[in-house]
């Protein structure tokens, strides 16, 4: 075991680096999308339309796509979903549309109805064009709080609606996990800052960034200021391990993915050779991924229960495989281990489940690593709210369907809110129901 | 082990897959590579009388309708006869049969519509010892605006009239080429028979236009701007075909003349489809300019094969054993009942069925099941119309099953009894026996649907 942490830049070299960051699911041209376009059915009140948390009209959007209509397509798909170039690239489409499609049924196959969407909204943007008119102006003014897919949705269809839009943002770029959180490699080119000013062109809608709820805004302020309010504030906090872990190397995967998503040359980025993740969702995935492709010799996921448990999809689960990575399942983090304040491996103890509890075995293993991320969750920041009386349910903002919040004048949607599927799409399903929900408050 | 070599009107060939009188018969050079991949025989594309040769255009022939994978399901072309010199042709038609002596090798033919015309080329064919001639009075573009092609064929009287001049003037075997550009093809059929032609090969390309560039409006192909009509075929145009073979087979003025099927052939089965109906060979273009010559390896394999499954020994054992099953509407049976059947264990849930059936026939598919996603047929409103199963994406999901006799019909109400068709049907005022249903009636489940009401 190594007493000093590996943690460097440029273990790859350039041009192996831009190959290992570039898109991970090349787009289709023409042809592959007229060919994929006809394996569709064109369902009778069709699955892949149920299982889409936005309700976009797949076989139309795909029918359009057959016969030369991609700009259609396109207008298909955001009418229903202004994210839907971004969606197109990071959706679990294998557990949502795809999964739903019947032509797994038939031949263990689905219609690529992302890829689809992806070449339907792709020829779209590229032309320049913007979505929608907007309606005759109201007069009303909403402010919307987190510019992430919850908050890009509620502002564009608000705008459509007539209304004007502030859209406040903590950071000083739009875009929430857009931005900040995806994975490198699933929406190349700034395709997250392409598509904030592909929904802004529709226009009526202001940026306010750099200012944070709690600190530079009041919700307080916002309320007496705006007609109404929606919050799309997504999870600003990070679960802890449980154990005492503040050495050098020990680090949030959500904060080092923002920094590798912000970085201009990723041949500066640090990296260790021997990294830790500890969790089993996306972020986990996301960061193991990225780490062993920017390097990493050694990458391992450990999780506390097994496989088929882990939130993340088989896809993704696979992904990071096929990446190099590998995921040890039912261990859970004891102690770091470390000197000098440095860390140098972590110590794990078996678990096994008792009456749907997890227990421990008394099992130990040691892991040598130079870098441990966390990734076991992020939490809602209740503080940002101030004395706002906004009802929370499990640590977040209660809804109803609507979208309203327990005050009047307050909606929400997004991570930030309980109940919720923690999926972009979901957050822009959310956001649009809000915004039609706040359209029909402001009309009232 | 199957024979495939076929005696065709005194032509001899080892298999029943000929190459169309078309561009892929148009010189020595393809025929032979044609020969070599197995082909039975060929047509020669079409001779002109002796002089200056026929020009073409250098724009576009060829036009397609494809599928979004660019199979190609309809071709059409705007080519005319040979632009070779008649000499040439000829030489290299003499070469060619001296070489591959055992292949059918057949000449079609196409000059003006005068007696000498036809009496001068038919001398210069027959000094090549070709096995036959063909001809064409199908083109349906170009040459026909000259009088000659289709121009000839949608007339009876010319066919007889040409068909009679090489036959006099002519040792050869005569296969006259008929034009689908009719009202009905048994009167050129039966023209071509009185006139005495050994055989009819069918069909030659249909009228058409492949399509319209609504970018520039210019129909399509178009040569420097302007666009003519061409002529048809290709998969496409098979039910077309097989139904003007069936009719001359069918037909007492021209039943058991020999036929040589032309038209979408594509494999084994296309081709054993026209053998069905009647054809003693056929003929293959498209497939071949769309795949190569070799696509007759899976022809050749693919009939043998069957043959040897169903027990047939020769081609000319299976000529015409589907035309007996062809009649007129009013001779079939309006007391046979059948009713669609989807299996649910094959069935992929896309409701293709039930949207065909609900917006479009008869409203005999449900959609749900305890709560669930679920299509069955009502057989108190399905008519066995068939839709559901054609638009069906599983094959074989959805099948007609008969209803046995002595079963209720749900929708009628009537037991399924007898035969009756429509010339004994009571409600047909010309029926000279009429007749009730035999079953007894028990009462139908069949409610009219009500139509919604306008919002």
């Amino acid at each position: 075991m190594s007493s000093t942490p590996d943690i460097a830049p440029g273990r790859l070299p350039a041009d192996t680096i831009a190959t290992n960051f570039g898109d991970i699911n090349p787009p289709f041209n023409r042809f592959e999308a007229k060919v994929a376009s006809e394996r569709c059915l064109f369902c009778y009140d069709a699955p892949c339309v149920t299982a889409c948390p936005t309700g976009i009209d797949i076989p139309l959007f795909v029918r359009q796509i057959m016969a030369d209509n991609p700009i259609g397509a396109a207008k298909t798909i955001f009418r229903e979903n202004i994210l839907g170039g971004m969606c197109a690239r990071v959706c679990p489409t294998e557990t949502l549309c795809e999964e739903a499609c019947v032509r797994n049924a038939a031949e263990g196959k689905a219609v690529e109805i992302g890829q689809l969407q992806r070449y339907a909204t792709d020829t779209f943007m590229a032309k320049g064009l913007t979505f929608g008119k907007r309606a005759a102006p109201t007069g009303k003014s909403v402010a919307v709080v987190g510019a992430g897919p919850a908050g890009l949705a509620c502002a564009h269809r608000l705008a459509l609606l007539g209304h004007e839009v502030t859209l406040y943002d903590a950071r000083d770029k739009a875009g929430g996990l857009n931005e900040f959180g995806i994975a490198a490699y699933k929406a190349t080119d700034g395709f997250a800052a392409k598509e904030v000013a592909f929904i802004l062109g529709v226009g009526g809608i202001k940026l306010a960034l750099g200012k944070r709820l709690g600190a530079d805004i009041t919700l307080a302020d916002l309320k007496r200021d705006y007609d109404a309010v929606f919050l799309g504030l997504g999870l600003g906090g990070v679960n802890e391990l449980g154990i005492e872990d503040s050495l050098d190397g020990v680090e949030n995967a959500v904060e080092y993915i923002a920094d590798l998503r912000q970085a201009s040359d990723l041949t500066s980025l640090p990296v260790g050779r021997k990294i830790v993740v500890i969790g089993g969702g996306m972020t986990a995935i996301d960061i193991a991924s990225q780490t062993r492709r920017l390097g990493a010799e050694d990458v391992t996921i450990v999780y506390r229960r097994g496989q088929e448990r882990m939130n993340a999809s088989d896809y993704e689960q696979q992904l990071a495989q096929t990446d190099g990575v590998l995921i040890r399942t039912w261990a859970k983090p004891k102690r770091v281990i470390g000197a000098d304040g440095k860390l140098s491996g972590i110590e794990f103890e078996g678990t096994r489940e008792v009456d749907g509890k997890l227990v421990g075995t008394g099992d130990t293993y040691t892991l040598a690593c130079d870098q441990l991320f966390r990734a076991i969750g992020q939490s809602f920041l209740a503080d940002t709210l101030g004395a706002s009386g906004i009802a929370l349910t499990g640590g977040r903002i209660e809804v109803d369907a609507e979208r309203k919040t327990s005050v009047a004048g307050i909606w929400a949607g997004g991570d930030c809110v309980y109940g919720g599927e923690d999926l972009t799409v979901a957050a822009v399903a959310d956001g649009r129901e809000a915004a039609i929900s706040i359209d029909r408050a402001l009309r009232a | 082990m199957a024979d495939l070599s076929v005696n065709f009107c005194g032509i001899k060939a080892p298999n029943p897959f000929w190459l169309a009188s078309a561009p892929p018969t148009d010189k020595a050079y393809n025929v032979v590579r044609a020969y070599r991949e197995g082909w039975g025989g060929v047509v020669w594309k079409t001779l002109g009388e002796d002089g200056p040769p026929v020009v073409n255009v250098s724009g576009p022939r060829y036009g397609a309708i494809h599928a979004q994978d660019r199979r190609v399901f309809g071709f059409n072309n705007i080519e005319l006869i040979t632009d070779r010199p008649l000499e040439l042709n000829l030489n290299e038609i003499k070469q060619v049969k001296r070489d591959w002596p055992d292949r059918a090798l057949v000449v079609s033919l196409m000059v003006p519509c005068t007696e000498d015309a036809w009496k001068a080329i038919l001398a210069r064919v027959e000094e090549t010892d070709a096995d036959g001639i063909e001809l064409n009075f199908g083109c349906p573009h170009g040459m026909s605006e000259r009088g000659m092609g289709a121009a000839v064929g949608q007339v009876p009287e010319y066919v007889e009239m040409v068909t009679r001049w090489c036959k006099q003037y002519s040792r050869m075997p005569v296969i006259v080429k008929l034009t689908p550009n009719v009202s009905d093809i048994r009167a050129p059929a039966a023209a071509a028979k009185r006139g005495g032609a050994d055989a009819v090969s069918l069909i030659n390309t249909i009228n058409s236009l492949m399509g319209v560039d609504i970018e520039t409006m210019t129909p399509k192909p178009a040569t420097g701007g302007f666009a003519t009509h061409g002529g048809y075929c290709g998969p496409a145009v098979r039910p077309i075909a097989l139904n003007m073979v069936s009719e001359i087979a069918r037909s007492p003025a021209t039943h058991g003349l020999p036929m040589s099927g032309i038209g979408g052939i594509e494999t084994w089965k296309d081709a054993m489809e026209y053998i069905a109906l009647g054809c003693g060979t056929v003929q293959v273009c498209t497939a071949a300019m769309v795949y190569g010559f070799k696509i007759v390896k899976e022809m050749i394999s693919g009939l043998e094969d069957y043959m040897d499954r169903k027990g047939y020994e020769h081609v000319s054992d299976m000529v015409g054993l589907a035309v007996p099953k062809m009649t007129d509407w009013q001779n079939l049976n309006l007391d046979y009942v059948v009713k669609a059947k989807i299996d649910q264990d094959s069935c992929i849930k896309c409701g293709r069925c039930h949207i065909a059936c609900e917006d479009t026939s008869h409203q005999a598919i449900s959609t749900m099941k305890d709560g669930e996603r679920y299509f069955e047929v009502r057989d108190e409103d399905c008519v066995g119309c068939n839709l559901c199963a054609v638009v069906c994406p599983v094959e074989g999901c959805i099948t007609l099953d008969p209803l046995p006799e002595g079963t209720v019909d749900p929708r009628s109400g009537f037991e399924v009894k007898g035969h009756r068709t429509w010339l004994e049907h009571p409600n047909n005022p010309m029926a000279q026996s009429p007749r009730g249903p035999a079953g007894a009636y028990h009462g139908t489940k069949h409610v009219e649907k009500q139509v919604e009401p306008a919002e």
